[in-house]
């Protein structure tokens, strides 16, 4: 009885509490960044606020190339991955060749950004994968060309790597949203009046699934304006991005680049506003225009045209990603591969054997990080979820923009205050610091997985088992948690491989003191000795692909007796 | 042998009296008054959205917030309103089974038993109910393999394990075919009149209505206009 009220006690202020948890630090760190950049920094003997620092950032040689580069990109790529992806679902949904490529696409999003823009670095290189296929019969090279294929000077390898993730991710969020509204008739009913089932989906299905896709696509928007790990890797150090310039002068010894590091992250924060605003605006001109045009009576006898191209396209992002990662997985075994041999002459374990030491470490941080970030926030989710259906309360639409904040601002923008600080506070470099910062990425993706399933769950299970005398927190236990063990694995299966790929957090929470194995696969990224990257690329993507194994096959396992289950888990 | 209620002797009425039930912009029923029997199954028919199912849920004390529920309702001379669904000792049947998928037959069964006894004496109880309801020697069985009629009194025989002191069926007999439906229909109403529950039945069939052995409420005049 006791525990119970505890429980209950507990699970009404959880809500609350998760959001402190969560908002606290970003409002916390965004103040942290726009103080000094306006010249608040006591710590560094900056007590009076002023916008000297803003001339010096305009001033600083680049600067708005680099501001521009980080707009146009991070626009490009997001335009491109929509496009493909609206174009191949509108044209294959429903077809068998739909469901094989989104169970080929789904594994990428697993593995982390800065393992997909190595594997792209190594596939389009000059002396890349593919210039070795292709060399030198029908190239003639017999050596590496002299050519900036990749990383290229105008950022489309970059824009690239972007597009690769982001199919899968937006594919995704397209399924669950399609599970919200009533597809099938849709597309039957446009049929049976003539329209083809392309243009019938486009025209029906689309303007209804929109809404529910836009803070998903406002947060690829947001985070391709934004990312760094990517830009490191696939953008030559005489092109960089505005990201990239706030990460130098972050790390730069002379600590009064300091102020201009915030100035350049504030600036992050307005272009990030700025583009989704620009993405806003375009969303009304598109519909205006559109309107007309879906009650014009077209019904798209030609829409065949698109099919092809939208197949074509989303085959080559699941074809780069997956070459990606296979290319570096066999550097981490190859003894001997040169120039212009397809696969490598010799294999051997050398790798394995001499080069695993430095990468104990790092395995063991990211294991330990990402573990115990997933299980705090399962914590709060399942919480916050089960207090929703104990109460009956209805999930309002503005609570959702709220859980979407830390993936709409950019990470850099209060990342850098929240450093400040935990320096302030002697908490740089903490376990808690690293783990709180991983927490704030790793919370909106794991309730985003968990919501669906557990607000989706029969309520009349809950009804009948407590009619039968059974109290809340048994119910809870015994009927509520079986029933969605594999959503609840799955779901942490998601936030440990989005803590696994994350690389601003640990970088600026973890005070130079913790190296995951992102961070040290980006750091490796400049020095071109492939078998190690491979041997990093291969754990980054292994590390989640294994928790996402178990979350499938547990479940399959425990209740493997139970047909009644193959529906619900 | 057959599985004995607790509470044995005559049984408490249901009694509805003056329930009115509101949403925020809309008047659901009002003034609706209905003492139910010992043993007796009153049956209310209606059109979809008249409030039936709402009824049942202010009874069941599942109701969500945004509905506003006046009136009293008691059972073993305790006001229900205030109580929370476990503590109502009020039994439900849906249109479904809802057996637990991840539990067998038996833990289905045993979930319904009261806290408080020994292992063999909830042993006893679950294979009785399951020997009453033709189940015999089947506790071991995945629930989705068996059939509809078995799942159908399987859940009945889960809810009387419980120890209700009333029951509600929400349209149980709908998803059956004609055959079973009047078996199954025979089977709960032999047990509400032997254990003497007060039983209020919510359903669209006027074959469900005639069977019953109680009075009959047509919804539609209570639906606020």
């Amino acid at each position: 009885m006791r525990s119970g009220e505890i429980g209950n006690t507990w699970l009404r202020i959880a809500p609350a509490l998760t959001l402190l948890a969560f908002m606290g630090p970003v409002l916390a760190g965004l103040t942290g960044t726009l103080l000094p950049a306006f010249g608040y920094l006591p710590g560094l003997g900056g007590t009076s606020l002023s916008i000297a620092f803003w001339g010096d950032f305009g001033d600083y040689p680049g600067v708005g190339s680099a501001v521009w580069r980080s707009f146009w990109t991070g626009m490009l790529a997001t335009v491109l991955s929509l496009a493909i992806v609206v174009i191949f679902a509108a044209s294959w949904r429903g077809q068998r060749v739909f469901v094989w490529l989104h169970r080929g696409l789904a594994p990428i999003l697993s593995v982390p950004h800065s393992a997909v823009a190595l594997g792209l670095l190594f596939l389009l290189a000059p002396s890349g994968w593919i210039m070795r296929l292709v060399s030198p019969w029908a190239t003639g090279f017999e050596r590496p060309p002299d050519l900036a294929l990749a990383p290229d000077p105008y950022g489309l390898v970059f824009v690239l790597g972007l597009v690769v993730k982001e199919i899968p991710f937006l594919l995704l969020m397209m399924l669950s949203g399609l599970n919200q509204i009533p597809e099938r008739q849709s597309v039957t009913l446009s049929r049976s009046l003539g329209y083809s089932a392309m243009i019938g989906w486009i025209k029906i299905v689309l303007p209804q699934l929109y809404p529910v896709m836009r803070l998903p696509i406002y947060a690829v928007l947001a985070y391709s304006v934004s990312v760094v790990d990517m830009a490191v890797v696939l953008l030559p150090a005489t092109s960089p991005t505005l990201g990239l310039l706030v990460m130098r002068w972050f790390n730069d010894p002379d600590l009064t680049y300091q102020f201009l590091a915030a100035v350049g992250a504030t600036v992050q924060l307005g272009l990030v506003v700025g583009a989704i605003v620009i993405w806003w605006g375009a969303e009304r001109v598109v519909a205006a225009f559109a309107r007309p045009w879906l009650s014009a009576g077209g019904r798209g006898k030609l829409s065949r045209v698109l099919a092809l191209p939208g197949l074509g396209l989303a085959t080559l992002a699941w074809g780069l990603g997956a070459a990606s990662v296979a290319g570096m997985i066999i550097w981490s075994f190859a003894h001997r591969w040169r120039f212009p041999d397809a696969l490598p002459r010799a294999y051997s374990l050398g790798n394995w054997v001499n080069k695993t030491d430095g990468l104990l470490d790092p395995a063991l941080v990211t294991l330990v990080t990402g573990g115990v970030a997933a299980c705090i926030a399962l914590f709060l989710v399942v919480s916050c979820l089960e207090n929703e259906q104990r109460n009956r309360l209805n999930p309002g639409r503005h609570l959702l923009w709220l859980l979407y904040l830390p993936l709409l601002i950019p990470q850099v923008a209060f990342l850098f205050g929240a450093q400040a600080l935990l320096v302030a506070f002697r908490l740089d470099g903490s376990w808690m610091a690293i783990i709180w910062a991983h927490l704030l990425f790793v919370l909106p993706y794991l309730f985003l997985s968990l919501s669906d399933p557990y607000r989706r769950l029969d309520p009349r299970y809950r009804v009948t088992a407590l009619s039968l005398g059974q109290s809340q927190s048994r119910v809870f236990w015994t009927i509520t948690l079986p029933l969605l063990l594999r959503p609840i694995l799955i779901a942490l299966a998601v936030g440990f491989a989005v803590s696994v790929g994350q690389y601003l957090p640990t970088i600026f929470a973890g005070g130079g003191r913790f190296a995951t194995l992102t961070t040290e696969a980006v750091t490796l990224a400049g020095n071109g000795d492939r078998r190690l990257i491979g041997l990093y690329v291969f754990a980054q993507s292994f590390l989640p692909f294994l928790g996402f194994g178990i979350a499938a096959l547990w479940p399959l396992w425990r209740f493997r007796n139970r047909r009644g289950m193959r529906g619900l888990v | 042998m057959t599985v004995e209620p607790n509470n044995s002797g005559p049984g408490s009425a249901l009694v509805l009296t003056d329930i009115s039930l509101a949403l925020p912009d809309r008047m659901i029923m009002q003034g609706f008054s209905l003492t139910v029997a010992p043993g007796e199954v009153a049956t209310v028919m209606g059109p979809s959205g008249c409030g039936k199912s709402t009824l049942l849920s202010a009874i069941a004390g599942t109701l969500s917030p945004s509905f506003v529920l006046g009136g009293a309702i008691s059972l073993l001379g305790r006001d229900l309103t205030t109580l929370p669904t476990e503590e109502r000792r009020v039994g439900m049947l849906f249109q479904d089974a809802l057996l637990f998928p991840h539990l067998n037959l038996g833990e289905n069964l045993a979930f319904g038993v009261p806290a408080g006894l020994t292992r063999t004496e909830r042993r006893e109880r679950v294979d009785a109910a399951l020997d009453r309801a033709g189940l015999a020697g089947m506790w071991d069985r995945d629930p989705d393999t068996l059939s509809g009629g078995q799942r159908a009194r399987a859940a009945l025989m889960r809810t009387l394990l419980s120890e209700p002191a009333a029951l509600l069926l929400d349209e149980p007999f709908s998803r059956l075919d004609a055959a079973l439906q009047e078996r199954f229909r025979d089977f709960v109403f032999g047990h509400v009149t032997e254990r003497q529950l007060p039983t209020l039945l919510v359903t669209h069939d006027p074959r469900d209505a005639e069977a019953a052995p109680g009075p009959v409420i047509a919804f539609e005049d209570f639906a606020g206009a």
